[in-house]
């Protein structure tokens, strides 16, 4: 019996429910330990013209205020992923940007007297005009942002794939959908947090942060501190409180309290609180879409025309503009569409800057994609479900490779719908509807087919720049997966990953991975996913986003502990006097297959390494393996611009039914079915975790939460009163459905499954709110108020 | 997200808090529960030089019924007259509109008179005062009064509270033979606070309508007639403007149709 | 009547899950800093410091409250129940604590003190709750991470068994 597969019990609870967990702030402080907290731009825009700190730093308790004079003394611009003149620091440099952008720190005995001495320093604003919607940005009259730039459109990538123009101009039909985005963001319970420190005797930093990777920033950290990547020690909490993307965005204020340490000559503490949070961690981007399709007329797509204008904020933090190019392979979603165009520009606005937020491009895309697949079907009178089928990825196909050059690995697509209209009971949600529009209800049903990629490659950003760019900056492609393995003298496993866990219960499956190599049970086997790159295995590629790591992850711990079992065997084979290939690891034991008395202990073969090398070929010594793993699919961008952005590809097909309520325009969903094909399921029960948890994100996504600012730039999501995350009492539990189709890719032939209901669940109640209503253009989120007033102008 | 320093008073009598407020007047702030005040502390929008914590006045506590009214003292929590084994019959629009306050974590801790004193204008507690035409009780170093709950309300998050004065008690008149009530409310998400809130007392002759959510406090009209064309009257003349949850638009409609529901459903529960 | 200055540190006296405890605090100083900072009980969780998201919240005389929106000084002479406290002893979990880790109810783990102190003292009192009453009360906690769905099924197994058991806490 296999481990895997199963829904064991996860190590990590038991310490999480006795409030034993050890997140940041629960980490004893080193001696000294000062505490920072951040004064922040009321304005969008403003020059400075000066700041007064002789206040602030005579105040008491008060070690050092830290201002740009400083960050651009000890530090240097944080680089992004685009070839712009722009330069982009942690700290306000003689203008903001951003309401909530940084402009002094203030190092202080405890927060409440740092708090205190940020209300002494006087700052001496002269406000600018203000540039906040993407349409702004285009214009060129609009309020430059970055005076190197000379606008504020960052990147203009126009792309064309097959025959776009021919496919437009023989079509029957041409469909357009125009999206107005919004921001909002996965907002983990936990803030960010950090521990900073510097050695000046070795010019190193010694930084422990609520950091999630990827690692790829600990280059830019790197650069921006002015010191080599090894004298940047970067560690991360043993327990985090979630992420979901969002505590990639800690990594300017690892730069920026680095210096403040450094400054300060203590340690330093921060906590971020949540106005901070919300206002000036990082957002998911905003953007403006316009897409149109030439269809034929039984539905069938021919080709795609995508206008995207992505709206990072006041500044390109990387890995930036990535959520605007992670989709590129697979733009044409679940669908088999062999023309597409494309133009991306990236813009500037007086907002918080972007960063990884859960879905990371693939909410924006297939909210326009969806919506157009509805439209479709409105505009030329079939069933919606229809309109997908015609147009889905047919089966036995696969690997598919896209117009765009992503390569789908596996899946059938039409016999997984098929399945979830069975098993969801469709026909029935159809007859609730004809039932509830007889008596005059407002009675919607949405349906949403999606592709989720997991397993980034980490080249596809090097799209936004053009082929000769490229050539020049040499090729990137690929994506490091590390999983370490060691035997120590009693024989007992334990292991290291570099996934950077948020909460998702890495600890356990890895457990049940290497308990079902070695025989062994989970509970043998003890995981540690702290992370110090000072002294762990890791890629830039390390950390935990994309949905890596039951596909890529989990793929390196499988081969590491093939590599072991490998030597082990070996070893085993000379005592049992069998060969190697007859060796067998069960019930703790190894052992001769066929004949299992013939046995040696795990445990005591485990650790002849440690006790009697000089037994062992050189080939056969066992004490620790790591494993790098980069699969050979995830190659650079081609001339043509063709990607495959990511490893693996999963399959959903969403479908729900609800209400919209004909006086208050209040949303009830009656029935949420969701199926996914997310290859091998490691774990079910974590599986199911990530489908619901996702899909309570996605409602709140589609229904409640939205980072607004007014027209003057101010900020009004300032609370948990204002930014409306769902409660038990708003998220209904969704039917989850499952269709598996291992990947080829991925050693244990799982992919990632834990972003995608944010992806496809914000456009399928749209969807539904769309059919209920009969309006052409919705954008998220959908109010009361907003609703309510389209059913009330109908 | 830390409170700027202030002195911190434990009141072991009515006298001393009086004294205190006499002396600090509007430097000082009465803590009771503490669930609205605290976060206004943690952002530094309130930012008093003298907290006077109140919960510790013996004088101050209880719920007594007398002359057909119930009178809350300023200790009690909101859990602890939710939980008064007489509500439902003495006065059913409490017991209805109550468990709308914010949540049961937060009901347990903050206080009934503590609601009326904060005024916020979607509140649920100042509505059923106004509703039910209860009164304020207040009292200083210069002596005790009551003001009606009409005239307590002047403005958003504003009171007829001197600032030497605390609330003492509010009084909820009880149901009186005929009286029929009710109460809606439509927020965003379960427990937040109310884009409308509805309560309505239904006599033989007529019906009180108050609402809270959309005007600067909570407002109320008599009814003779709860025609549309009255309702929509009454909507379209309050004060009321956009904000992130909700168009005034939005919300003269939700007077409209939730005020209709509830006095119909007010009328329907005399009979 | 004692008047707390500012600047000043005075004695808070708790008693926390039995124990009497005590520890210095200003008089701005919040409960949550109280209970994690100067008495280490670093379970209570902090999450966003104006009585939303429910992390922090703890048992306060009795009934589940949020720590943060309590100044220590407001509780001193006050019992106090964190969930440092629930499990019976080391290495055993409480009735309801098995019944979140058999459910997968939890994830970071970050809320999942404050929902266990609200549902420990909620099951207490309504011992046979529906699923919509249980989502009702739930809805004065934010979870990120689960979607609520196991939360609610941990609280109904646990009620179930609580129930059978006769355990009260």
């Amino acid at each position: 019996m296999n481990w895997v597969g199963q829904s064991i019990e996860r190590v990590e609870d038991a310490a999480l429910l006795t409030g034993r967990g050890r997140y940041i702030d629960d980490l004893a402080a080193p001696p000294g330990c000062l505490h920072a907290a951040v004064l922040r731009s009321p304005h969008p825009h403003a020059a400075i013209r000066a700041i007064d700190v002789s206040a602030a730093r005579a105040a008491k308790g008060v070690a050092a205020v830290i201002t740009a004079d400083d960050v651009t003394q000890f530090g240097a611009p944080l680089l992004a992923g685009v070839k712009a003149n722009i330069r982009c620091w942690p700290i306000a440099v003689e203008r903001v940007r951003y309401v909530g952008e940084p402009v002094a720190v203030v190092i202080a005995a405890d927060r409440y007297l740092a708090e205190d001495a940020l209300e002494l320093i006087a700052v001496d604003y002269a406000p600018l005009p203000i540039t906040l919607r993407p349409a702004d940005a285009l214009k060129p009259d609009s309020a430059v942002l970055h005076e190197g730039l000379g606008s504020n459109i960052a990147s203009d990538r126009s792309f064309r794939y097959g025959d776009p123009a021919g496919a437009f101009a023989r079509a029957a039909h041409r469909v357009s959908v125009k999206v107005d985005y919004p921001r909002n963001s996965c907002t983990p319970i936990e803030t960010y947090g950090l521990i900073a420190d510097y050695d000046p005797g070795e010019d190193a930093y010694d930084m422990l942060a609520t950091f999630q990777g990827p690692f790829s920033i600990h280059a830019v950290l790197a650069r921006a501190l002015k010191v080599p990547g090894n004298r940047l020690r970067l560690r991360t909490p043993p327990d985090s409180g979630g992420s979901f993307g969002v505590k990639q965005g800690i990594f300017p204020y690892i730069a920026l309290m680095g210096i403040a340490a450094r400054v300060a000559g203590r340690p330093v503490k921060w906590i971020e609180d949540r106005l901070e949070h919300l206002a000036a961690s990082v957002s998911a981007t905003n953007r403006m879409i316009t897409l149109e399709a030439a269809v034929e007329a039984d539905g069938r797509i021919t080709a795609l025309a995508w206008d995207q204008v992505e709206d990072v904020g006041a500044h390109i933090r990387a890995p930036e503009p990535a959520t605007l190019y992670r989709m590129h392979g697979n733009l044409t979603g679940a669908y088999d569409i062999a023309n597409v165009s494309v133009r991306n520009r990236v813009v500037m606005t007086n907002k918080t800057p972007t960063g990884l937020n859960r879905g990371f491009g693939g909410p924006q895309v297939y909210y326009a994609l969806e919506r157009m697949m509805q439209r479709i079907a409105v505009e030329l009178q079939l069933d919606p479900l229809n309109v997908i089928r015609r147009n889905l990825v047919p089966s036995g196909v696969f690997p598919f490779r896209t117009a765009t050059g992503g390569l789908l690995d596996s899946g059938d697509y039409p016999a997984a719908v098929q399945q979830a209209i069975d098993e969801g009971g469709l026909a029935e949600l159809r007859a609730r509807q004809q039932q509830a529009r007889a008596e005059g209800r407002l009675y919607g049903v949405g349906m949403t087919a999606v592709v989720e990629p997991s397993v980034s490659n980490m080249g596809y950003i090097t799209t936004v720049l053009t082929p000769a760019e490229r050539r020049k900056a040499g090729p990137k492609n690929g994506a490091q997966a590390t999983a370490t393995i060691s035997l120590d003298p009693g024989g007992a496993v334990t292991v290291h990953v570099s996934s950077v866990p948020q909460g998702q219960g890495h600890r356990t499956v890895v457990a049940q991975i290497v308990a079902d190599a070695f025989g062994l049970r989970p509970s043998d086997i003890r995981v540690i996913t702290e992370m110090d790159t000072a002294r762990d295995a890791w890629s830039i590629a390390s950390g935990n986003y994309a949905s890596r790591f039951a596909p890529a992850v989990g793929g390196a711990v499988q081969l590491a502990c093939e590599r072991i079992r490998e030597k082990l065997a070996r070893a085993a084979a000379a005592q049992l006097n069998v060969p190697a290939d007859e060796i067998e690891f069960a019930a703790s034991r190894v052992r001769a297959r066929g004949n299992p008395d013939n046995a040696l202990p795990f445990a005591r073969l485990a650790a002849t390494a440690h006790w009697a090398p000089g037994t062992l070929a050189d080939d056969d010594q066992a004490l620790r393996e790591t494993v790098f793993w980069t699969p050979p699919q995830l190659t650079a961008p081609t001339e043509e611009d063709g990607i495959n952005s990511s490893l693996c590809h999963g399959f959903i097909f969403d479908f729900c039914g609800l209400e919209v309520d004909r006086i208050t325009g209040a949303v009830r969903i009656d029935k949420y079915v969701t199926m996914h094909d997310c290859g091998r399921v490691l774990h079910p029960g974590m599986v199911a975790g990530q489908v619901a948890g996702g899909f309570a994100q996605a409602l709140g996504a589609a229904l409640y939460e939205a980072y607004v600012y007014a027209d003057d730039g101010s900020f009004i999501s300032g609370t948990l009163a204002d930014y409306l995350m769902p409660t038990s009492a708003e998220v209904p539990a969704p039917l989850i459905l499952h269709f598996e189709s291992p990947s080829p890719f991925t050693p244990l032939g799982a992919k990632g499954v834990g972003e995608g209901n944010c992806m496809s669940t914000p456009v399928c109640i749209a969807n539904a709110v769309a059919d209920a209503l009969g309006v052409k253009e919705l954008d998220l989120p959908l109010t009361p108020a907003k609703l309510a007033a389209l059913v009330h102008a109908a | 997200m830390k409170p700027a320093p202030f002195d911190y008073v434990r009141a072991e009598s009515l006298a001393e808090a009086h004294d205190v407020l006499a002396a600090e007047g509007g430097d000082a702030a009465v803590i009771a529960g503490g669930q609205s005040l605290v976060p206004l502390l943690s952002m530094r929008m309130a930012r008093p030089k003298v907290l006077i914590d109140i919960m510790h006045i013996a004088e101050l506590d209880g719920i007594a019924m007398d002359n057909n009214t119930i009178r809350v003292s300023a200790r009690v929590r909101q859990a602890e007259l939710l939980a008064w084994p007489d509500l439902a019959v003495r006065q059913p629009l409490l017991a209805q509109a109550m468990p709308w306050i914010g949540h049961w974590q937060t009901r347990s801790r903050g206080t009934v008179c503590g609601s009326i004193a904060l005024a916020d204008p979607s509140a649920e507690l100042p509505l059923c005062l106004l509703a039910l035409g209860g009164e304020v009780t207040l009292s200083s170093k210069q002596g005790r009064r009551s003001v009606e709950a009409g005239d307590f309300f002047t403005g958003l998050m504003s009171t007829a509270r001197r600032d030497d004065e605390l609330i003492e008690q509010v009084s909820f008149p009880c149901r009186r033979p005929g009286e029929g009530f009710a109460f809606r409310e439509f927020a965003r998400r379960h427990g937040d606070f109310a884009i409308v809130a509805c309560a309505a007392v239904a006599t033989e002759k007529s019906v009180q309508l108050a609402v809270s959510g959309v005007a600067d406090r909570p407002v109320v009209r008599d009814f003779d007639d709860a025609s549309d064309a009255a309702l929509a009257a009454f909507a379209s003349e309050l004060d009321t403007r956009d904000d992130l949850h909700a168009t005034a638009e939005y919300r003269r409609m939700l007077v409209r149709e939730l005020g209709r529901q509830t006095i119909e459903e007010a009328r329907r529960c005399r009979a | 009547m004692p008047r707390l200055s500012p600047d000043a540190r005075h004695t808070v006296r708790v008693t926390v899950n039995g124990r009497a405890l005590e520890g210095e605090a200003e008089p701005r100083m919040l409960l949550t800093d109280f209970l994690r900072h100067k008495l280490g009980l670093t379970g209570t969780h902090v999450g966003c410091e104006h009585g939303v998201c429910g992390a922090c919240t703890i048992q306060i005389d009795g009934a589940p409250a949020r720590a943060c929106l309590t100044l220590a000084v407001q509780a001193d002479g006050a019992d106090i129940r964190t969930v440092e406290g629930l499990a019976p002893e080391p290495g055993r979990l409480s009735i309801l604590q098995e019944a979140f880790r058999r459910h997968h109810a939890l994830q970071c783990g970050f809320c999942t003190a404050g929902i266990l102190m609200s549902l420990n003292w909620y099951l207490a009192r309504t011992p046979d709750p529906s699923e919509v009453e249980l989502r009702e009360f739930l809805s004065g906690h934010i979870c990120r991470c689960t979607g609520y769905v196991p939360i609610v099924a941990a609280a109904l197994d646990a009620a179930q068994r609580l129930r059978e058991t006769g355990e009260q806490r």
